[in-house]
């Protein structure tokens, strides 16, 4: 009857705050993880709608060949015009 | 049932409520993880593929750069000479004498004349590339092509003959003014005159012309000069 009573005492005092504090400390550290993780889905959202505009570096490849070929067509032409240094 | 036995039923069913409230409450906290790491990995899949195609639009872009950075400093230095090519930008751009040019790595040793502390960017722009400019005659880099004392004849020759190579043949310009020796009387009309103009003290109580069709004869005579002229 004693060593019930001992087995009781030790459920009770030992087994259950050890049980209740490590699921604690699980619980915890798993509600820590979810803000961190909201803001990399967030700024994982925007870094995506941020580069929304990189379909207009297509415009940018397009004027900046087009800007090049005027330059081209206009150094040729100053070519022709004015002399040399040397 | 013993007391020691239900006290022991008890500290049991405790410790499965902890457990079954803890795990639950642990459960709930992974989905979270997760539905936020779905949304994550969707943000990053587009942001692969939205960048995909970046490397080779702006390695395109660089290379038709790099292209007209060639072009333009070769132009330049052909034209002007290194020395004054690295004065010119470095009176454009100060400071950007040390880096040089990036197809002439002589130029970074170039010292840059020091021509922008006297004349502004846009006479700097036309002495280096054309020569021709006045100006050009303080040039570092040779004389100019043009004198600057008698540098207007590329102008001059836009002019009529006469005006510009023989200006004595040119009647005086007239003299105006109350005393003036030829008397002008002003005109209603663009063009046409009451009368001729005449001396001073010579010439009497002037007489109206006659006109046809409303037009003074002798701005019709005139009209008329000027369009036989033009055949």
């Amino acid at each position: 009857m004693t060593l019930e009573w001992i087995g009781d005492a030790i459920l009770i005092l030992v087994v259950l705050p050890v049980v209740v504090y490590l699921l604690r400390g699980v619980l915890n550290a798993a509600n820590g993880i979810v803000p961190s993780v909201q803001q990399i889905a967030t700024a994982a959202t925007a870094g995506s709608k941020d580069l929304d505009a990189t379909a207009l570096l297509l415009t940018t490849q397009d004027q900046v060949q087009k800007t090049i070929e005027t330059a081209a067509d206009y150094g040729g032409s100053l070519d022709v015009i004015l002399d040399d240094a040397n | 049932m013993p007391a020691a036995g239900v006290v022991m039923i008890v500290a049991v069913v405790l410790i499965v409520l902890a457990l079954v409230y803890y795990l639950v409450s642990t459960i709930v906290a992974l989905q979270r993880i997760t539905d936020a790491l779905d949304k994550a990995i969707t943000g990053v899949v587009g942001i692969i593929e939205k960048s995909a195609p970046v490397d080779e639009v702006v390695t395109s872009i660089n290379t038709n750069l790099d292209a007209g950075v060639s072009l333009l400093e070769g132009l330049l230095v052909k034209k002007a000479g290194l020395s004054d090519a690295v004065g010119l930008v470095d009176g454009l751009y100060p400071g950007a004498a040390a880096e040089g040019f990036r197809d002439f790595p002589e130029s970074k040793e170039t010292k840059a004349p020091r021509i922008s502390e006297v004349y502004t960017k846009g006479t700097l722009t036309l002495a280096r590339l054309g020569r021709e400019a006045p100006i050009a005659a303080a040039s570092p880099n040779g004389p100019a092509l043009r004198n600057p004392a008698y540098g207007s004849h590329a102008a001059r020759i836009l002019y009529p003959e006469v005006r510009q190579t023989r200006p004595q043949s040119m009647p005086r310009s007239p003299i105006i003014g109350t005393d003036s020796p030829v008397q002008y009387v002003p005109s209603e009309s663009p063009g046409v005159r009451k009368r001729m103009p005449v001396a001073a003290g010579v010439a009497g109580t002037p007489e109206p012309e006659a006109t046809e069709g409303g037009v003074v004869k002798s701005g019709l005579a005139f009209l008329r000069r000027l369009k036989n002229d033009d055949r």
